[in-house]
């Protein structure tokens, strides 16, 4: 059993949220193309996204995409910039922790709906 | 030793699709985190979700500039992650009946998604009853 470190983590984390994001897109496009129904059926399609359960699933997509970008980009910076390798455990580090702020940061505007908080996004009220 | 010689991985030599596999995932890449996460702050920080009914994309669409965003972030989307599902199943997979069916599913799957989203992004037209810009949610 390969004992890895960081680097071996970073590459597992990001073929799990790769997969897991690729897995919603699907879904999404599928969601999406209920528009070809018309606005009643997209619409009550629509109001299943707002309820309070796949709000909370919303919450892991979200995490996944975090992730898998800011890695992304961290991946990009070790491939291209001679010196990154040195650097990937911290840049890994950097990684997590801006994700978990951007996570923090989306997650309310997710979940403040259930909770009846209007962030000053819903036009028409609830 | 590798690391103090500087760049990192680079893919095999000879300029096949691998090559071009590895510049993809990276170049789509830079690409979709423009395109993706302005479409998450588009669609649930701007708008709540509940709210991106079917008026609001007749508002959003009478510019034709965002079918175009969205065709572009549903391609490269589409394209990075079934490669990325490719890479896996290369990974893990070594029989070959089963390399073949996952594979070729992977390609007809995307394929399939492609033209189901392609056709919702061109086919989509304002109606004359599209219903209220925030349909109630039922919690």
């Amino acid at each position: 059993m390969y004992k890895g470190q960081s680097g071996m983590w970073s590459w597992l984390l990001h073929r799990i949220t790769g997969l897991g994001v690729l897995l919603f897109l699907l879904v999404h496009i599928v969601d999406i193309s209920l528009l070809n129904f018309g606005p009643n059926v997209y619409n009550e399609g629509i109001s299943l996204f707002g309820t309070g359960i796949v709000r909370v699933i919303t919450l892991a997509l979200v995490a996944a995409l975090f992730f898998h970008s800011f890695n992304g980009v961290r991946i990009i910076l070790i491939d291209f910039w001679p010196k990154a390798v040195r650097y990937q455990g911290l840049m890994f580090g950097v990684v997590l922790i801006l994700s978990i702020l951007a996570f923090i940061v989306l997650g309310i505007f997710i979940i403040a709906p259930i909770f009846g908080v209007n962030l000053g996004n819903m036009p028409a009220g609830m | 030793m590798r690391i103090s010689s500087g760049y990192g991985p680079r893919p095999a030599a000879g300029g096949g699709f691998e090559t071009f596999s590895w510049y993809f995932f990276r170049i789509s890449g830079v690409a979709l985190i423009f395109l993706a996460l302005i479409h998450l702050f588009l669609n649930h920080v701007a708008t709540d979700v509940s709210c991106t009914s079917y008026q609001l994309i007749e508002i959003r669409y009478a510019n034709p500039y965002w079918r175009l965003y969205d065709w572009l972030l549903l391609t490269l989307a589409l394209l990075h992650g079934m490669n990325g599902l490719r890479v896996v199943i290369d990974d893990y997979v070594r029989s070959r009946g089963w390399r073949l069916t996952l594979q070729s599913s992977t390609a007809i799957v995307t394929l399939i998604f492609f033209l189901l989203g392609t056709i919702t992004i061109i086919m989509f037209h304002s109606v004359a009853n599209p219903g209220t810009i925030c349909p109630p949610t039922h919690f």
